[in-house]
């Protein structure tokens, strides 16, 4: 990605979970960051998500997981992104994700985690350096 | 240092002390201070159980009685949340606060394809009746009163509630039962709305007029400001706003031509704990005395137990962290020091490992063995309101009182709290709060034991991460297979055709102004499903969109 355009990313609250504290002040941190940021809202099903990713010509879908249903939503996802011709677009996830869960979300094809209590700064490095 | 804001000098001496609500605080506080305040024993505080309850709503508060503990509750099947209940009961704990897994609070059954993954994970499923009989089987409903933790579907699970203590054999004047049921503060934080603000706002008044005639001891709703504080308000805005929702409600009940007097004594608040110790204190004092004074100045309320601002003041999860979790048995702790000497009726704590799991029948043990600590070991039940008095807590009082007052009067100036929230007023001003609050945080503004400030990340000062050792709850698949098996097994047995016409009935009061109250408790002994009276809801009302919150 040319190093001029913006990364425009949705951050997305997949399920019938509604915390979206998480959701919401990633979402600020990130547009301070220079990113553009859509947020989906709350209660959103993957179909839902996969539409404004499209629609939205999204580079990276960051999803906010606080229920512990982080895994199977991740694989049901990154199999839709894959089906839907999403390919280039990143998958990230953050939210209530126990330590011993990260390797399986990277198996899946995740390409970054951000566990409760990632620093802003760390959020931004991890994203930025996904176009590196 | 703290959550609130220190500015020091470069000795690392504090020069100033400026809590969330916006209060400073001063070095040292004397009778000049009160007296500048215009404090005046009579009108701010009276003795404990008189007007205006500052200092407590009952003359003898703990003396003669201890407070409630109820911790949140359940998981899986009703079947193993209620072993988790009798485990619980077993222990002293004297109310249950019942926690439902997502789909339940959404309204949908377990084999609705967005329940899948969720079902029995943050609380337990329930779709029908007979999961409930199950849950509270063996359960004395006469002497244990039930939080229900619901909202948008309140209404069902307060019917599903009477239903079944009636199928038990009990009245349904012997039984208590506080479903949360305050659709407007899950709109501010938690997210667990369904139908638009207007139509959420009716079912809360369904179910307070239906309690006010048919369910005498019943609370049919606990104002959250504990929701809007996680979700970022500061300590006054909590009260402030909690207190603008209870007048949305208000003005709904009485526009059907029930008076104030009537209903205002079955609100319960559900209040947070969490930050600081003393703002905390104020805070609770500041919220009975003003509650008190708004029914009385605005509303006309006259009777003593009518003016009580009653509730739950527990919790406290955003103050705990993620880094060394132990640490939050200490935090919890004092927290619930903070409620204790705040007078609070009824409590709960969050546990030490809830930012990783469910809590596990150790760590919730540990948080009631904390309560009991207060107040069977160390002496919080030796006087009432002991802090009353000090030029510091009463000035402070005062203080709080009004930053209560002027954010209140901002929600009014907005329009009320419908209209904050439909337009995203107050779900914007929070969230931004929170923002900063976080920022602040990471950057070393404001001090979290155990949690390293971003510019220290790597240095001396940093220990490094280790991975806790906290056991974790599991989900366990079976749970959302025996639902749906169940679930499958209701439909075919139970009777289609009387479940329909409960429906068609449901349907019908739901069109107009009619209460539902009475056609969900039909629908509930007739074995109709959650989905299915959520369903009609969806049906006629539609749902909710929320506003931008940029």
């Amino acid at each position: 990605m040319a190093t001029n355009k913006k990364i425009r990313i949705l951050i997305a609250k997949p399920g019938l979970d509604g915390h979206d504290k998480g959701a919401k002040v990633v979402s600020l941190a990130l547009r301070d960051a220079g990113m553009e940021v859509i947020y989906s809202g709350l209660h959103q099903t993957l179909d839902q998500i996969i539409q404004s990713a499209t629609q939205e010509a999204v580079d990276v879908i960051g999803l906010s997981i606080m229920s512990g249903a982080h895994l199977p939503i991740c694989q049901k996802l990154k199999a839709m992104m894959q089906e839907k011709g999403l390919v280039h677009t990143k998958l990230t996830v953050g939210g209530v994700i126990p330590h011993q869960d990260i390797p399986k979300l990277q198996e899946i094809g995740v390409a970054a985690v951000f566990p409760g209590g990632t620093s802003f700064e760390d959020i931004i490095k991890g994203i930025n350096s996904l176009f590196d | 240092m703290g959550v609130a804001k220190y500015i020091k000098n470069e000795k690392d001496a504090i020069k100033e002390v400026i809590y969330q609500s916006g209060i400073k605080v001063k070095p040292s506080y004397g009778p000049e201070d009160l007296e500048k305040a215009g404090f005046k024993y009579e009108k701010d505080l009276g003795a404990p159980g008189e007007y205006p309850f500052t200092r407590s709503i009952h003359p003898q508060s703990y003396r003669s009685r201890a407070w409630t503990t109820r911790q949140y509750t359940g998981f899986g099947t009703p079947e193993e949340t209620n072993e988790r209940f009798k485990l619980m009961i077993a222990n002293g704990q004297n109310g249950l606060n019942v926690a439902f897994d997502l789909p339940t609070q959404m309204g949908y059954d377990s084999d609705h394809p967005l329940a899948e993954g969720e079902v029995g994970r943050v609380g337990m499923a329930i779709d029908s009746l007979r999961d409930f009989e199950a849950a509270f089987k063996g359960i004395p409903l006469d002497r244990i009163g039930s939080g229900l933790t619901i909202n948008a579907v309140a209404t069902i699970m307060m019917a599903m509630y009477q239903a079944v203590a009636e199928k038990f054999g009990y009245s349904k004047n012997q039984i208590s039962t506080t479903p949360q049921n305050d659709i407007l503060k899950e709109m501010i934080g938690r997210g667990a709305w369904i139908f638009p603000v207007d139509h959420g706002v009716r079912l809360v008044g369904d179910s307070i007029e239906y309690a006010v005639k048919e369910l005498p001891k019943s609370n049919p709703v606990s104002i959250c400001g504990y929701h809007i504080r996680e979700s970022g308000a500061t300590p006054a805005q909590e009260i402030a706003y909690a207190f603008e929702i209870a007048k949305a409600y208000i003005e709904n009940v009485t526009q059907r031509g029930i008076k104030p007097e009537d209903f205002v004594g079955r609100f319960s608040f559900n209040l947070n704990v969490y930050g600081n110790l003393w703002e905390q204190i104020a805070k609770f004092r500041a919220a009975r005395k003003l509650w008190a004074k708004m029914l009385k100045e605005e509303y006309g309320v006259k009777e003593n137990k009518n003016l009580f601002l009653r509730g739950l003041f527990g919790g406290g999860g955003s103050g705990l962290t993620k880094e060394q979790p132990e640490n939050n048995i200490m935090r919890g702790a004092y927290y619930a020091l903070g409620a204790a000497l705040s007078g609070a009726q009824t409590t709960a704590l969050c546990s030490f490992d809830e930012a990783y799991t469910i809590p596990t029948p150790r760590s919730a043990l540990l948080s009631l063995r904390t309560l009991e600590i207060l107040m069977d070991e160390v002496g919080l039940r030796d006087t009432v309101d002991p802090l009353a008095g000090s030029y510091f807590i009463e000035t402070l009082t005062l203080e709080m009182e009004q930053k209560i007052l002027e954010e209140m009067k901002e929600v009014e100036k907005w329009g009320g709290m419908v209209k904050s929230i439909s337009n995203g007023f107050i779900q914007r001003k929070v969230s931004r709060q929170a923002y900063e609050f976080e920022k602040g945080l990471q950057s070393g503004e404001y001090r979290k034991v155990g949690v390293v400030p971003v510019s220290e990340k790597g240095t001396d000062k940093d220990p490094g991460s280790e991975p806790a050792a906290v056991e974790l709850h599991e989900y366990n698949e079976a749970w959302a297979e025996k639902s749906i098996a169940n679930l499958k097994e209701l439909r075919r047995t139970r009777n289609g055709k009387d479940v329909a016409e409960c429906l068609k009935g449901l349907e019908k009061a739901a069109k107009t102004s009619e209460n539902v109250m009475p056609h969900l408790v039909k629908c509930c002994h007739a074995y109709a499903t959650v989905g299915e009276m959520a369903g009609v809801f969806r049906q006629v009302f539609g749902e909710w969109k929320e506003p931008d919150f940029y």
